[in-house]
């Protein structure tokens, strides 16, 4: 048996049979021939003869249609059109994505009056800088969710019985509040950092003596703002400059994916991880964690430990430091890691942060107290701005909870928050909301907690909005409507405004307000169309440490409980988050960066969690398969807090601590009956996963995420549970060298040898100068004018997928459901790939590569050549075209495909087809209800005009987003000037990467940036399987690991390689 | 022996031959109309003062022929052409009158115009003549017959069938008569309809013209050249663009920015419109069932979907309704196609595409808009490259051997295919 290097399934790690096969097909099905049988074809139910005489049928009925009538088109012009829409042209409005708790400035592309796609807004140079998350790309789609509540209701018995106007519920809001006098009112919101919204919020308790405003965070971050309060005397959270950080350790924090402000932290690290090939140097980042978390796969040195132990490991770092702590026992390997770890940060003084993914105040004063030992105040930790975000503090929202038992509140408005499902005592929540009088929720949707609410009055969507949002003193991003209501809701502040008994509506209000504070009426449209407007003045930075309760901390730390047996971790997944936008298919359809499922969440465990409990050993070729081939995954149940979790399916990666188990938040949304989950909260959300907030716990001060297993039940039942998993559904039949990476000092000592590498497998082949001429029997052709290229830094793609839901929404990618991924029918144009290597008994040793895959546009691409009827073939500018309209459905381009990027439309997933039947369920199999959801017309309003919907049987792949170049290119022949690089043409993944880790453009251009970027980093750069002469548009930058050893470079390479072969052939 | 059988076979391709040409002379009939070379004045008349003005009639603004002789003074008509607003701000009495004579419509202002455009439009102004073959009172415009030859064709084809069949007949006479002369006993006479050369080559025949038309039907579906729907009011294209010449870009200025020329909201009708409100002074106007027109009637009808009252001059919003005109033009929704592309990078004229719209009263579809018909234009058309003195279109700056082709003089021009104007993803992604 030998390792393989690089592996992205455990059957191809140890080569499997199953994998072997895998390899050798393309479509995993034979096409879906009815009743055969095992008989010849003519022998068949159906035989040749049916098959003439269909065609005849066909033929004779295409005959009659062609003499049928051409139906009528109307074409109905505006009676006074605006005169700033130009139809068939977008608009581009600045506005702000403010879900979950999240602010990030955006600009919105409005096509004919629609919203279709969200992009950065750059102009937000100080925050966000035009970087967007996955869940930022996906939430245009929300606002199409047909899910949402179109007017406002009032629920009698759990049903919800529309009130047919505002007026009409104002009376019954009024009235209502009149009959609890006396008793608080409570407005409860998730943090607002909106300064009209705050002033109404104060204007509005004004009204209401003895009302409050409690602000509550789904994932809260109170740890954080208690400490900086012990140690610091304020309550708040700084800003964090990875920028500035040459050493990075985390302890359990996934700051590249969803801890606090990712997004400007994940730009700031990146600055850091490329690397300049004249003076090659780079930041080391640790990471101390329980999980395989996104954050530590991209990271150099990485160490596992129990959730527990969190604090500990804080304590031994600061130990090490020289702090006047005493480091508890820890495990050996792990205490190398921290002395490693500590020695850096000692040798980076003022250039080093750590930070902590904890909500345990205690260990939060020891990382502070660890920051200030390393000097990152003033330098990575940035007092002038702090975050405004997250401010919720946990114990505010369980004093909330226990007043609503006692029945001490008499009226609770709840807006933009869902404590009935994300609270992580969402019974005691649901029994107080139960005893207030008066409830009113402000949510898009009947949630769970909406659908307990007396009265719900329905949010519009953020894109139907003005607003304000203050993510930094100082640093406004605004909220402005893309498009009319698209159904009867009222803003929250509305409701505040006239409640208050004030006549004037938000949109005035907000407009008087900004146009007062900015000073004038040109000010204020300035800001609307920039979007932001950043603080010309920083606040006072003025903190000072304290480290009085040092000690104080590391005893509560020291009396921190450990689990006997295992120990259970909660996340949140890049995808879902707190689960704020749990029914967007995108985003449930878009792979988790490390387990690489889809559509659910699950438990996760390590390899030898599979070995104890199901004796399954992952290392061994004839077991994975069991495992991996088939999408059932082994069921088990957890005890935490004495009570028996009901069967959940564990999924095995790699990198995980061997006594801890995860899961996933934002998942197993249900309302009150499961039978109205789909129509209160969405058609997608209904069976997806299981809802993990029960499992977090509370310490007395702050919300805990993670728990003790009391037990598990591995033999709960011989039924086990399919996992949409798509990283095997791909492979490159053993074509390894597809990731290139070697360590920073190698890389120093000698950068040539990728180089160098290439250079001798093409060599004879006219070497890599020569090959795209000597090294094929095809002419070659030139490219006369533009020619399209990529190149993609795999230092600086983290995994995140952005790229993927920016896709989607560009190209009109279509959602396929659960039940398509676990046949292969994924349609993603774009992937990305992760690999491990390293050792499977060890979880520290384990590396994690990440690389975006997506058509490489082969100038000599083996697709064109086998198709029958030239429906994909190359352009004059590189660009492997493919022609829908031509195209048979054969798919042997599929099958010749070598990086496997061609994706088939096996049944009409977005109603594309004219003739009515192509969505029957009877002849393409069960398609899930999610499908239906993005067929609806109003979902079907996000879809990009400018993209064909492709219809059932024709395949798909990457264009380059043909459309955006298009446009691009007639822009500049309008202006009668040459193509601006970057300017003009920007690709929809390029533009979504939040770390430039894509780059595109014409490579003819020799200052082109993907032209500059491939001659400054021609060291690195290398094409994936270019020895098979495909001569891809697309390059890669190796990566560059900061690290003593890469895990899948083996140098006894030779060896191996032959004892693999003897193997197989035995 | 008489070898009569390869004369038969002759006989029969010919006509087959004859057959086929004669019904693909049927399908191409096309015509183009090529700009023609206006005078720099016209242009700029048409561009910038038609959609108002007429030389000899007055429209929204007065006749504008024997202005130079109205207004003696050439600075103070420049003046008031470019900013009329100055001018009447100055006061000048002349202007006032005429100002407050058309309501106090203002007029646009044209700081764009040089001195010297404007000495072209008042030349082409002043030397305008009407032109002689507008139809006067009998309305019928006698309409130059394209000369089809089908019919022609068709007769021919006829006659030849007829004399190949009494051809055959005498043929087959003589043949007996000999073979009754040298005694060869006659065969029983077979009757023509059940020869069984007769039948294979009626079927022949049959099975030819069968495919024929089925792959025909087949190319042509979903194609409607030739489609001229009747619309909900009858607006006339050869009023507006022919007579009245108004630029098409008037109204469809849509086309300019974006990929949908779009029919043009009721607004940019009224712009004319509210002061012109009757239909009296052109040609009268005739449905194709030969029913008449009362224009003044069409423009009511307009008003009512505006919501306007003439009398008053007062618009009602809530009466207004958009007009839900036909589409003529369709394109699947996998082609791309985008009109500014076109008219402003490509320079080509709306006729090339729309035909001889400013003769049309009801618009109907002039091309087949095929991809056949697409790519051919592709093949031909020669890109803006410009001459060596780079006057062209500084995006092909890209393009650096092709300019050093065009130096060399290896090419004479570049087509839109050699730049890829053929290939599939650029009109369908």
């Amino acid at each position: 048996m030998s390792d393989k290097k690089y592996w992205q399934s455990f059957g191809e790690r140890s080569n499997s049979e199953a994998f072997q096969k895998s390899t050798e097909n393309e479509f995993r099905e034979d096409l879906p021939l009815e009743g055969l049988d095992g008989k010849g074809l003519l022998d068949a139910k159906h035989p040749r003869r049916d098959f003439l005489k269909y065609l005849g049928f066909s033929t004779a009925a295409a005959a009659l249609a062609a003499s049928c009538e051409v139906p009528v088109r109307k074409v109905v012009p505006y009676v006074n059109k605006p005169d700033n829409m130009i139809p068939g042209v977008a608009d581009w409005y600045a506005t702000t994505y403010n879900v979950g708790g999240d602010i990030v400035p955006v600009v919105a592309k409005v096509r004919d009056g629609r919203p279709i796609k969200l992009e950065g807004n750059e102009m937000a140079k100080g925050y966000t800088n035009g970087a967007t998350s996955a869940r930022v790309q996906a939430s245009v789609l929300d606002l199409y969710d047909t899910a949402r509540l179109r007017f406002p209701v009032q629920m009698v018995d759990g049903k919800p019985q529309e009130v047919s106007t505002f007026d009409a519920f104002d009376k019954l809001v009024s009235d209502s509040l009149a009959g609890s006098a006396g008793a608080p009112l409570v407005i409860l919101t998730g943090t607002i950092t909106s300064p009209t919204t705050k002033q109404i919020i104060t204007e509005f308790l004004a009204k209401y003596p003895g009302s409050r405003h409690v602000q509550y965070d789904a994932d809260g971050y109170s740890g954080i703002l208690l400490a900086n309060q012990t140690t610091y005397g304020r309550k708040a959270i700084p800003s964090y400059k990875f920028e500035n950080a040459e050493v990075v350790v985390s302890l359990g924090a996934d700051f590249l994916g969803t801890w606090l402000s990712h997004l400007e932290y994940s730009q700031g690290y990146a600055k850091n991880r490329k690397i300049d090939e004249k003076a090659p140097k780079m930041s080391k980042h640790y990471q101390f964690e329980s999980l395989l978390s996104m954050t530590g796969a991209n990271a150099d040195d990485r160490y596992v430990h129990r959730p527990s132990e969190a604090g500990a490991v804080a304590l031994a770092l600061l130990a090490e430091l020289g702090g006047s702590v005493s480091a508890p026992a820890l495990d050996d390997k792990l205490k190398a890691g921290i002395k490693k770890a500590a020695k850096d940060l000692a040798d980076h003084k003022g250039k080093a942060l750590v930070v902590s993914g904890s909500n345990n105040p205690d260990i939060q004063v020891i990382v502070n107290a660890i920051n200030e030992a390393i000097g990152a105040g003033g330098t990575t930790i940035d007092w002038s701005a702090p975050l405004q975000t997250r401010q919720g503090i946990d114990s505010e929202m369980n004093t909330l909870v226990a007043d609503m038992n006692d029945g001490k509140i008499g009226a609770l408005l709840i807006y933009g928050v869902n404590p009935a499902y994300d609270y992580y005592n969402a019974a005691g929540f649901k029994t107080g909301l139960a005893k207030v009088k008066t409830s009113i929720s402000f949510n898009d949707r009947l949630d769970e907690t909406t659908e307990l609410a007396k009265f719900v009055l329905p949010a519009p969507h953020f894109l139907e909005s003005w607003g304000d949002a203050e993510p930094k003193p100082g640093y406004f991003s605004f909220i402005q409507p893309t498009i009319a209501p698209l159904f009867k809701t009222r803003p929250f502040e509305d409701s505040l405004l006239k409640w208050s008994g004030s006549a004037v509506t938000y949109e005035n209000y907000f407009s008087q307000y900004w146009k007062s504070k900015l000073g004038s009426m040109e000010a204020y449209e300035k800001a609307l169309q920039e979007g932001v407007v950043e603080a010309t003045t920083a606040a006072a930075a003025g903190v000072s440490y304290s480290n009085a309760k040092v000690a104080e901390a590391a005893g509560a730390i020291a009396g921190i409980k450990k689990g006997a047996g295992f120990e259970l971790a909660v996340y949140q997944t890049i995808a879902l988050g707190t689960g704020a936008q749990a029914n967007n298919p995108w985003l449930l359809e878009l792979p988790d960066p490390v387990t690489k499922a889809t559509w659910d969440n699950y438990i996760v465990a390590s390899p030898k969690f599979a070995k104890d409990h199901f004796n399954l050993d992952l290392a061994d070729r004839r077991q994975t398969d069991k495992y991996e081939v088939n999408p059932e995954k082994h069921m088990i149940t957890i005890k935490v807090n004495g009570k028996e979790s009901v069967p959940m399916p564990v999924v095995f990666v790699p990198g995980m601590d061997n006594n801890t188990l995860g899961i996933a938040v934002g998942f197993g949304r249900q309302s009150a009956k499961a039978d109205n989950t789909s129509d209160f909260i969405g058609k997608s959300v209904v069976g997806a996963g299981w809802n993990a907030f029960p499992y977090l716990g509370y310490n007395g001060t702050t919300v805990e995420w993670s728990a003790i297993v009391d037990g598990i039940n591995d033999k709960v039942s011989a039924e086990q549970y399919k996992v949409a998993v798509t990283q095997t559904h791909s492979s490159y039949e053993e074509r390894t060298q597809v990731v290139k990476e070697v360590t920073l000092d190698q890389f120093i000592k000698n950068p040539k040898e990728i180089h160098e590498e290439r250079e001798a497998e093409l060599k004879p082949f006219g070497g890599i100068e020569n090959f795209d001429k000597d090294g094929t029997l095809y002419p070659y052709y030139d490219k006369p004018g533009i020619k399209w290229g990529m190149s993609i830094d795999m230092n600086a793609c983290y995994g995140c997928g952005a790229c993927v839901v920016a896709c989607h929404a560009e190209n009109n990618v279509s959602v396929v459901g659960k039940s398509e991924v676990l046949r292969y029918h994924d349609m993603h144009w774009l992937r990305i790939d992760r690999y491990f290597s390293g050792d499977l008994e060890d979880p520290n040793s384990i590396q994690t590569v990440f690389q975006p895959m997506l058509c490489q546009h082969c100038d000599n691409a083996p697709c064109e050549n086998v198709c029958p009827v030239a429906a994909t073939n190359h352009s004059s500018e590189g660009l492997n075209q493919m022609a829908y309209n031509r195209c048979i459905g054969t798919r042997y381009c599929a099958n010749n495909c070598p990086y496997k990027v061609r994706r088939f439309n096996w049944a009409d997933y977005t109603g594309a087809d004219s003739f009515p039947n192509n969505q029957d369920q009877t002849t393409v199999g069960k398609l899930d209800p999610t499908v239906f959801q993005m067929n609806d017309d109003l979902t079907r309003m996000v879809l990009n005009p400018d993209v064909t919907v492709r219809s059932r049987g024709v395949m798909e792949k990457c264009s380059f987003c043909v459309q955006r170049l298009q446009e691009g290119k007639l822009k500049a022949k309008k202006e009668n000037r040459p193509l601006k690089d970057l300017e003009d043409v920007r690709t929809a993944c390029q533009q979504a990467c939040s770390s430039d880790a894509i780059v595109f453009g014409n490579v003819n251009d020799k200052e082109s940036l993907v032209s500059r970027t491939r001659k400054d980093n021609s060291q690195r750069l290398f094409y994936v399987i270019e020895e098979t002469h495909t001569l891809p548009n697309v390059n890669y930058l190796a990566k560059v690991r900061h690290t003593d050893v890469i895990r899948g470079v083996k140098k006894e390479e030779g060896e191996g390689a032959a004892a693999e072969k003897a193997e197989k052939h035995a | 022996m008489i070898h009569h059988r390869p004369i038969v076979k002759t006989f029969i391709f010919s006509i087959l031959l004859s057959t086929l040409v004669s019904l693909a002379n049927m399908g191409y009939a096309q015509g183009g109309a090529a700009a023609g070379d206006a005078a720099k004045g016209k242009a700029l008349f048409t561009t910038n003062c038609a959609s108002c003005h007429n030389p000899i009639k007055q429209i929204t603004g007065p006749a504008l022929k024997g202005v130079t002789e109205r207004v003696p003074d050439k600075k103070l008509l420049h003046d008031w052409i470019k900013n009329n607003q100055k001018v009447l701000a100055a006061g000048n009495p002349y202007f006032t009158k005429l100002y407050n004579d058309f309501s106090k419509t203002p007029m646009n202002t044209f700081p764009g115009l040089s001195d010297a455009d404007i000495d072209d439009i008042l030349k082409y102004v002043e030397t305008y003549q009407a032109p002689s073959t507008t139809p006067g009172g009998d309305g019928v415009t006698p309409k130059t017959e394209e000369s089809d030859n089908t019919l022609l064709y068709g007769i021919l084809t006829l006659i030849l069938a007829v004399i190949m069949f009494v051809l055959l007949q005498v043929n087959s006479s003589l043949k007996k008569l000999s073979d009754d002369k040298e005694g060869i006993p006659a065969q029983e006479p077979i009757p023509f309809y059940r020869n069984k050369v007769y039948i294979t080559f009626v079927i022949l025949i049959l099975f030819v013209l069968g495919g024929f038309w089925v792959v025909q039907g087949a190319i042509g579906l979903g194609r409607q050249q030739n489609y001229q729907p009747e619309q909900p009011i009858f607006y006339s294209h050869k009023v507006h663009a022919g007579i009245n010449q108004v630029s098409c870009l008037y109204c469809h200025g849509n086309a300019w920015d974006s990929k949908h020329a779009t029919v043009p909201s009721l607004n940019v009708c009224m712009n004319c419109h509210a002061a012109i409100n009757e239909y009296s002074k052109g040609p009268k106007l005739y449905r194709e069932d030969g029913s008449e027109v009362d224009g003044t009637a069409e423009i009511a009808k307009l008003y009512k979907h505006v919501g306007y009252d003439a009398k008053t001059g007062k618009y009602d919003t809530n009466a207004a309704s958009p007009v839900e005109w036909t589409k003529i033009h369709n394109l699947p929704d996998h082609v791309y196609f985008n009109h500014s592309q076109h008219i402003r990078v490509g320079k080509v004229q709306c006729q090339t595409c729309h035909g001889p719209i400013q003769e049309m009263d009801e618009v109907k579809q002039f091309s087949a808009l095929s991809m056949g018909w697409c790519i051919n234009c592709h093949r031909t058309t020669k890109v803006n490259f410009g001459d060596s003195t780079g006057n062209g279109n500084k995006f092909y700056s890209v393009y650096e051997k092709f300019h050093q082709d065009l130096k060399n003089h290896d090419k004479d021009s570049i087509t839109v295919e050699n730049i890829g104007g053929t290939e599939c993803q650029k009109c369908h992604y």
